[in-house]
């Protein structure tokens, strides 16, 4: 497999998600390690560019980039967007002009890591832009269940809250569907994008039957300012018809996993009980982050996924990529 | 200009010259064969099969087709405010090489063409490049804020011949209700750029599965459909003459059908890239595919399509935006809307409409010349004895690809890049003048050519 950007899942095969998978996995084992260190992307540099505030997902890209050696800058622009592609664009253009051999970018406009890859011969890894894709969140949550089912295929996954505005619920419905699972999205209607069933999901806007039986049920955070935008009547209105709480959580398969991308809105779409239940795999999602990221910037830089069935872990170097 | 010196000179030094050999195509006199077109100080003359008779100057347009002059009733020329896009001279200049003897340049310049000195400032210009007419179209509010109406007898009597807002709709009923009853009393054409503001919102393409694809907000159909509609009864209630800008959607030219059959005055126009361009091609994000209204999806393009074909849609106009590369080089939803048309629309309008929908060149003229001129009432339209000439030459044939590079528009944004199509202007002619040709033979008489050496 040669992965050169990973802009989305919408251009992956199947093939693809579970090479960066299986990939992965070799790397969850550093991270039990006393010493947590693999000197695979040794003498890279990566920059972390953040045009929208992000905690977690910054830090998750950084442990990564660490955990595997590479030397790594970060800049952020918070607060008010920039306006024009001219920034972004010049922006990169120089920190490439340092010789950064990766870009992790993180944008408020959807399809920015596409402008910039068509300008930057550095690798551009989408750490999400605007409510177009966040792979790195659909390939660790796909890792996390995975893990904890043993197979994706034949699964029935269960994506509620606010479709239309998630680029992570986009990225998971590709996951989800390429790997055979069967996918619901449930929420009401103003937060649905149109004809987002020909992406290969079934649209339910009742939480019961949307949860009957499912093996996984992903939350999706609730913005605040939803209300405000006059999407929906109340928060309160809400929690009470699409949160899941230990009332409607019963709905679902007992052993159903309940997955978060993060952060949460405890009391809206998630109460505080089921978040930190036994069923919650939440926690586990968010240091399969730092493994899935690890195996996302190792397989751009070129490294060679290891081979499918190892159980001793291969030193892993990735050469630097051509031309540098 | 667009012609070398010394066809400029032999053309200027005419007294008679001879077209031979078209195919002539004049809608409104029902003409759709070979004609011979004789002209006599720049006016025509005769028009007839065969034209045995001696002139100054013989033009052979063998293989062409020789129709009424284009006219672009939808352009934006930038001048004043923009002037890196677009002046009056290059977009004439633009316009001359794509076949149009006639634009009407919208207001949504700036300052705003809403005085009659921005007016008679902006055809002024024109007249001194003398590339094509341009008959400015007068805003329709002050400052195109949708509030207060502008002096529209001032407009018209310094050469406006309609008012719009274009660029914004007028969105309050009741001013738009005041527009129409106004300017009828001037008998002046109010074009609608139709939208419905609150559902367009922050929109940035049609909204539909490519939308939710690709995490961008959407603009729905009926956002068009429910402000063409609302101009449709305003026009009906205040019997003004209502024409709707840039059509895109299905349900926009099944209301302009129905209300057409009713007997509602109202036109309509539609440019090339709704009748090539779907919602698809924004894929890669690339911006040069953002324009005002969107691309919309397969089913609205072939209802555009068949809205030219039964001339629902009366005319074709491209909605010429010119935008700076830099202004473009941007993230899709950060770009301006907007494609540049006048270079490519003859091209683009043959290869879909005539080669492959198969929509006769008599329609395609008739959108193109005929149309605009009922309309606007701004002169042309057809070939008339004694009138000055004003005449376009294309060949459907002519095999070209679309280069950009090669325009000599100021600006670049065009969503035809690499386009192969058929069909191209040879020889234009607006008010007797010679504004362009290429590629077409001039004969001179031996008299002319001592004349000129």
């Amino acid at each position: 497999m040669a992965l050169e950007n990973l802009i989305g899942i919408e251009e992956l095969s199947a093939e693809d998600i579970l090479t960066v998978l299986d990939t992965a996995r070799t790397f969850r084992e550093v991270l039990d390690r006393p010493i947590k260190k693999v000197p695979a992307l040794r003498g890279i540099t990566v920059c972390n560019a953040f045009y929208e505030a992000s905690t977690r997902t910054r830090v998750s890209f950084e442990l990564a980039e660490k955990r595997l050696s590479a030397d790594t800058i970060n800049f952020s622009v918070s607060g008010s967007s920039v306006s024009k592609g001219e920034s972004l664009r010049d922006t990169i253009q120089n920190i490439e002009a340092m010789k950064v051999d990766v870009v992790v970018l993180r944008h408020w406009a959807s399809g920015a890591p596409r402008f910039l890859a068509r300008y930057v011969k550095a690798r551009v890894v989408n750490a999400g832009d605007g409510q177009h894709e966040h792979p790195t969140q659909a390939l660790l949550d796909l890792y996390t269940i995975r893990e904890k089912k043993g197979r994706i295929a034949g699964l029935k996954v269960a994506i509620v809250g606010d479709i239309r505005h998630s680029r992570v619920a986009r990225s998971n419905i590709w996951g989800l569907s390429k790997l055979g699972a069967e996918v619901r999205l449930v929420a009401p209607y103003t937060l649905l994008p149109v004809e987002i069933e020909r992406m290969g999901a079934r649209v339910v806007t009742d939480l019961e039957e949307g949860l009957r039986g499912v093996d996984v049920v992903y939350l999706l955070r609730l913005q605040l300012e939803r209300q405000k935008g006059g999407f929906l009547p109340s928060l309160r209105e809400y929690a009470l018809t699409f949160g899941l709480d230990r009332h409607s959580a019963r709905w679902a398969s007992p052993d159903a996993l309940i997955m978060h991308p993060g952060p949460m809105n405890r009391g809206v779409e998630i109460q505080p009980d089921i978040a930190d239940g036994p069923h919650s795999v939440i926690l586990e999602q968010v240091a399969n982050g730092v493994a899935v990221r690890m195996a996302v910037l190792f397989l751009v830089s070129g490294g060679q996924p290891p081979e499918p069935i190892s159980p001793v872990t291969p030193v892993l170097m990735a050469p630097h990529p051509a031309g540098r | 200009m667009t012609q070398t010196p010394e066809v400029a000179k032999l053309w200027g030094n005419a007294q008679t010259i001879l077209l031979k050999g078209a195919h002539l195509i004049d809608p409104e006199a029902a003409i759709d064969g070979p004609h011979d077109v004789f002209l006599r100080r720049g006016k025509v003359e005769a028009i007839a099969p065969q034209i045995a008779r001696e002139a100054d100057l013989t033009v052979r347009l063998d293989g062409c087709v020789l129709a009424p002059g284009f006219g672009d009733m939808h352009v934006h020329l930038r001048e004043p405010g923009d002037e890196d896009a677009e002046t009056i001279e290059s977009g004439t200049r633009a316009a001359a090489v794509g076949g149009f003897t006639r634009v009407a340049c919208m207001p949504n310049t700036k300052p705003a063409l809403d005085t009659g000195g921005m007016i008679e400032f902006v055809i002024q210009r024109a007249n001194a490049a003398g590339h094509a007419r341009v008959f400015p179209v007068g805003a329709a509010t002050r400052g195109r804020a949708g509030e207060e109406l502008t002096e529209m007898r001032e407009l018209q009597l310094a050469g406006a011949l309609a008012v719009s807002d274009d660029g914004n709709p007028v969105e309050n009923s009741r001013v738009m209700r005041r527009v129409l009853e106004y300017a009828r009393t001037w008998d002046l054409l109010v074009i609608s750029h139709a939208e419905d503001r609150d559902l367009v919102g922050t929109g940035v393409m049609h909204e539909g599965y490519w939308s939710t694809v690709l995490g961008l907000t959407g603009v729905p159909a009926a956002a068009e459909g429910i402000a063409v509609a609302r101009d449709v009864r305003l026009a009906e209630l205040t019997g003004a003459r209502l024409h709707i800008a840039h059509v895109s959607t299905r349900e926009a030219v099944e209301i302009l059908r129905a209300a057409k059959a009713r007997g509602v005055p109202v036109t309509a126009e539609t440019a090339p890239h709704y009748v090539a361009l779907t919602d698809e091609t924004i894929r890669e994000y690339d911006s040069v595919f953002r324009v005002n209204p969107p691309l919309r999806g397969e089913e609205d393009r072939r209802a555009v399509i068949e809205g030219l074909r039964d001339g629902t849609l009366d005319a074709i106009a491209t909605d010429h935006a010119p935008h700076t590369l830099v202004a473009k080089d941007a993230e899709f939803e950060a770009a301006p809307p907007g494609m540049i048309g006048l270079e490519s629309a003859l091209g683009v309008a043959l290869e879909v409409l005539h080669h492959r929908e198969g929509v006769p060149l008599t329609r395609i003229v008739d959108a193109l010349a005929a149309a605009p001129a009922r309309i606007l009432g701004w002169g042309g339209g057809r070939l008339r004895l004694g009138e000055d000439a004003d005449l376009t030459a294309f060949d459907p044939q002519a095999a070209w690809t679309i280069d950009p590079e090669a325009f000599v528009s100021r600006s670049r944004n065009c969503p035809f890049r690499g386009w192969r199509v058929r069909g191209r202007a040879r020889m234009v002619v607006a008010g007797g003048r010679l504004t362009h040709e290429e590629g077409v033979e001039f004969a001179p008489s031996e008299r002319l050519l001592a004349q000129v050496v």
